[in-house]
C-alpha cells in the first residue's frame, strides 16, 4: 500500500479503529467511516476532518452492520465518495458475555452474527470488488482468541476463528490477483470493550500501539500479524498443548 | 476494576472505589457509581489533585476529539481530554502555538485549565487560562454551563484553576498565538550567585518573552544560588520539522534504588554549571525547547518506587530576594534536592482563577526524592519560610501541604467552595479544607 490511500473503516467508533483512522488522515489518506452510533460517528468525523490534509476526503455513514442487505450499498457510496477504494479495515465487533451465550443460543447467535457473519458478508463484497481491480488491501481485526477455543469465551473465540479461517481461504484465492489479505490478531487491549477486566499484568497493551501496528501491517509485510508480536509465541505454545491436557486447564 | 492510581510523582497511590471512562462529550455523569467524582486526565500533575480514595475517578482519556479549528483566526475548540502534544502537532504547521505552555506536552487541555498552568513566558503572556475564550462544564445534576471571561464569568473564574472541582470540564475553546516557524532562538547566561540572578533575570525579562533559570540548589557560600538563565524568543526561520523531534528514550523499569543522592547531584550540578558558564546561543526546535523531559519517557521511574515530591512555591515581590536566599540556604545545608531546580519570576498580570497559583513574585520549583521523614521535615522548614514571606504552594504539585498554609495563601477558597459541585471532590481538596 502506498501513501495517500482511500480507506474504508468498518466499526470506526471502536477505540482501536478510531486511532487507526487518525494515523491514516494525519499522513494524508482519505477515509470513509462506517459506524453504528450516530453521536459518536459525528464526533469522530468532525475530529478526523480537522486532523486531515486539505485535499483528503473524510466522511462516512451510519449503518447497522447486522442488516446484511445494506452491505453492498456501503461499498457503492464509499466508492463514490472516495473516487475508488484502495483498502478496507474491518474492525467492528463485541465481546460477548459467555455465560449469557451459554444460557441462550439466541444471544449466542446474535454475537456470532456481529463478530463473524457480518464480517464474512462485508468481506465477500470487498473480495469481489478488489478482485475486479487486481489490487487492494483487506485488513480485518480478528483475535488471539480465535486461535484456540477456551471455556471462558468460546463463542467469541469461535466467531474470530471463523473469520481467521475465512481470511486464510480468501488470501489463497486473491493472492494471484494481487490483493493483500491481512489478519490482525491483537492480544489484550485496554479499550472500553474490555472495561470489565482487571487490567493489571504485563499482557495488556494500549490501543494507540495496536493502531500503529495495524497501519504498518496494512502498508505491507506479513499476512498474519500478532499485536504486540510476542503474542505469536504465546499462542504458539498454547496451540501446542495437547487437547487431553488443555481440557483440564482453565484459561 | 479498581487499581491504584498515582500521578506523575508516584505518590500518594490511592485506589478509588470505581473508575468510569467518559463515553463521549454528549454523555452525562453516571448515576449508579459511588460519589464523589474526581476527574483524571493523563495524570501529569504531581500529587493528589486528580486522585481519590473515595468515590469514583472520572477518566477523560476518550474525550480526546478536536471540535473546531479556524486556522485563519487561530481559534481552536476541543474536548478536555485532548493532550497538549496533539494540539501542538495540529497547529504548528498552520503557524500557531499555544500562548502558554507548561513543562510537559502530555498534560491534557482540561488539566491545564483546571490547574491554570503557566509557562516560561508568564511575564509576557500570563497563564494558560488567559487564553481560554470559552469552556463547557457538566455538573453532576446534568446541568451544562457554558462560561468564559464575559459569559457566566463567575463560573469561569471558579473553574479555571478550580482543580476540577466545579464539575467535569468537557470542552475548551482557546485563542492561539501566531508563530513564524517551529524554531526557538535560545540564549544562555550564567550567574555566579543569587544576587547576580536578579540582575540577569530582570534584564532578560525586558528583552525576551521566555525566561527561565536553572539554579544549583546545592552550592554554598559565595556560589550559593549560582545558575544559568535561559532566555528565548521565536526564531524568524520558517520551515517544517523532520521526524527527529519525535524520537525518544524510555526508562523501561523502575530503578530499585534512586541514583539521585547528594554525591551524584553535586557532581551533575557542577558539570552542568561549568558547561554553561558564560554566554551561549543556539537554535532549538519547539519540542526540545519547551519539553526536554518529554523525550525521556517514564523519567519518573528514575526516582524508584517511593516516588518524589515536587515543591513549587511563589514568593511575593517585596520578600522575594530574602525568602529565596533563605530557601536555598536550607536546601543546600540539608544537601537534599535535585538537579531540576527552576527559578523564575512571574509577571504582574492577574490570574483569572479564584484558586490560581500564579501571582506576582518569584517562583522556585524543585524535586525531592522521597526519603521518608527526612524530606518531609525539610519541606516543613521550607513551608515556614514561604508562609512567613506571604507566599503560596502550587496545588498541582503538592502531595503534603498543611491545610493552614493552603487557606492562608488561597484566601478565596471559601467563596470558591460555593462553586464546587456537591458530588465532586478530590483527595487534595479533602486534605486542605
Amino acid at each position: 500500500m502506498s501513501r495517500n490511500n482511500r480507506v474504508v473503516i468498518f466499526g470506526v467508533t471502536s477505540a482501536i479503529a478510531e486511532k487507526v483512522a487518525r494515523y491514516l488522515v494525519e499522513r494524508g489518506d482519505s477515509v470513509y467511516c462506517v459506524g453504528r452510533d450516530q453521536n459518536k460517528l459525528e464526533v469522530i468525523i468532525g475530529d478526523l476532518r480537522i486532523r486531515s490534509h486539505k485535499d483528503a476526503y473524510v466522511g462516512g455513514e451510519i449503518v447497522d452492520l447486522l442488516s446484511f442487505s445494506n452491505h453492498e450499498a456501503i461499498f457503492e457510496s464509499a466508492r463514490k465518495a472516495l473516487g475508488g477504494i484502495d483498502a478496507i479495515l474491518v474492525a467492528h465487533g463485541s465481546l460477548p458475555d459467555q455465560s449469557l451465550c451459554q444460557a441462550s443460543f439466541e444471544h449466542a447467535k446474535k454475537e456470532i452474527e456481529t463478530n463473524a457473519i457480518s464480517v464474512l458478508s462485508l468481506l465477500t463484497h470487498a473480495a469481489n470488488y478488489f478482485e475486479s481491480l487486481d489490487r487492494g488491501t483487506i485488513a480485518v481485526i480478528s483475535s488471539v482468541a480465535g486461535d484456540r477455543g477456551r471455556g471462558s469465551n468460546y463463542i467469541y473465540g469461535a466467531s474470530k476463528g471463523m473469520v481467521t479461517i475465512f481470511l486464510q481461504g480468501m488470501r489463497n484465492r486473491l493472492y494471484k490477483k494481487g490483493v493483500r489479505v491481512v489478519t490482525i490478531k491483537p492480544g489484550f487491549v485496554d479499550t472500553p470493550m474490555t472495561a470489565d477486566f482487571s487490567k493489571s499484568g504485563p499482557l495488556w497493551s494500549h490501543p494507540d500501539y495496536i493502531a500503529r501496528g495495524i497501519v504498518k501491517a496494512m502498508d505491507g509485510g506479513r499476512d498474519v500479524v500478532y499485536l504486540p508480536p510476542y503474542w505469536a509465541f504465546i499462542m504458539f505454545f498454547i496451540k501446542c498443548i495437547p487437547e487431553f491436557v488443555f481440557k483440564r486447564m482453565s484459561l | 476494576m479498581n487499581r491504584k492510581k498515582t500521578s506523575w510523582n508516584r505518590l500518594p497511590a490511592l485506589t478509588p472505589e470505581a473508575s468510569w471512562r467518559v463515553a463521549s462529550r454528549h454523555a452525562l455523569l453516571p448515576n449508579n457509581l459511588p460519589k464523589p467524582f474526581t476527574p483524571f486526565g493523563n495524570g501529569r500533575s504531581y500529587g493528589d489533585v486528580c486522585l481519590t480514595d473515595r468515590g469514583s475517578l472520572i477518566l477523560t482519556e476518550s474525550l480526546d476529539h478536536f471540535i473546531e479549528f479556524n486556522p485563519e483566526a487561530g481559534l481552536l475548540c476541543c474536548e478536555a481530554g485532548v493532550r497538549l502534544s496533539d494540539v501542538i502537532d495540529l497547529i504548528i504547521p498552520y503557524g500557531w502555538l499555544l500562548p502558554s505552555l507548561p513543562g510537559t506536552s502530555f498534560a491534557t487541555v482540561g488539566g491545564a485549565v483546571a490547574n491554570d498552568v503557566h509557562g516560561k513566558n508568564h511575564h509576557f503572556m500570563g497563564t494558560f487560562c488567559h487564553h481560554v475564550t470559552n469552556l463547557e462544564l457538566l455538573r453532576s445534576d446534568g446541568n451544562v454551563i457554558n462560561c468564559g471571561p464575559q459569559e457566566n464569568s463567575e463560573w469561569f473564574h471558579a473553574t479555571v484553576g478550580g482543580l476540577g472541582l466545579t464539575g467535569l470540564i468537557r470542552r475548551v475553546e482557546l485563542q492561539l498565538m501566531p508563530i513564524k516557524g517551529p524554531w526557538m532562538d535560545v540564549m544562555s547566561e550564567s550567574f555566579a550567585c543569587l544576587d547576580d540572578f536578579w540582575e540577569v533575570n530582570s534584564v532578560s525579562e525586558s528583552t525576551s518573552p521566555y525566561v527561565v533559570s536553572w539554579v544549583d540548589c546545592l552550592s554554598k557560600g559565595r556560589g550559593r544560588g549560582r545558575g544559568v538563565t535561559f532566555k528565548a524568543d521565536h526564531a524568524p526561520m520558517v520551515g517544517k520539522l523532520g521526524k527527529s523531534h519525535k524520537r525518544f528514550f524510555n526508562v523501561p523499569i523502575e530503578f530499585p534504588v534512586s541514583p539521585i543522592n547528594k554525591f551524584s547531584l553535586k557532581f551533575f550540578n557542577k558539570m552542568y554549571y561549568s558547561r554553561h558558564r558564560g554566554f551561549s546561543r543556539c537554535y532549538q526546535n519547539i519540542y526540545s525547547y519547551f519539553f526536554p523531559l518529554d523525550r525521556i519517557r517514564n523519567w519518573n521511574r528514575v526516582y524508584g518506587s517511593r516516588g518524589f515530591y515536587q515543591y513549587q512555591c511563589v514568593l511575593p515581590p517585596n520578600n522575594s530576594e530574602e525568602a529565596t536566599a533563605e530557601l536555598l540556604n536550607i536546601i543546600s545545608s540539608k544537601e537534599q534536592g535535585s538537579f531540576l531546580a527552576v527559578l523564575k519570576t512571574f509577571g504582574n498580570r492577574k490570574s483569572l482563577g479564584m484558586l490560581s497559583f500564579a501571582r506576582p513574585g518569584t517562583t522556585l520549583a524543585l524535586d525531592f526524592p522521597n526519603t521518608g521523614s527526612d524530606v518531609l521535615k525539610l519541606l516543613k522548614s521550607l513551608d515556614a519560610v514561604v508562609q512567613e514571606a506571604g507566599g503560596a504552594l502550587y496545588p498541582a504539585k503538592d502531595a503534603r501541604m498543611p491545610a493552614s498554609l493552603f487557606r492562608l495563601s488561597f484566601p478565596l477558597w471559601e467563596s470558591f467552595s460555593k462553586f464546587v459541585d456537591p458530588n465532586f471532590s478530590s483527595a487534595f481538596w479533602r486534605r486542605v479544607t
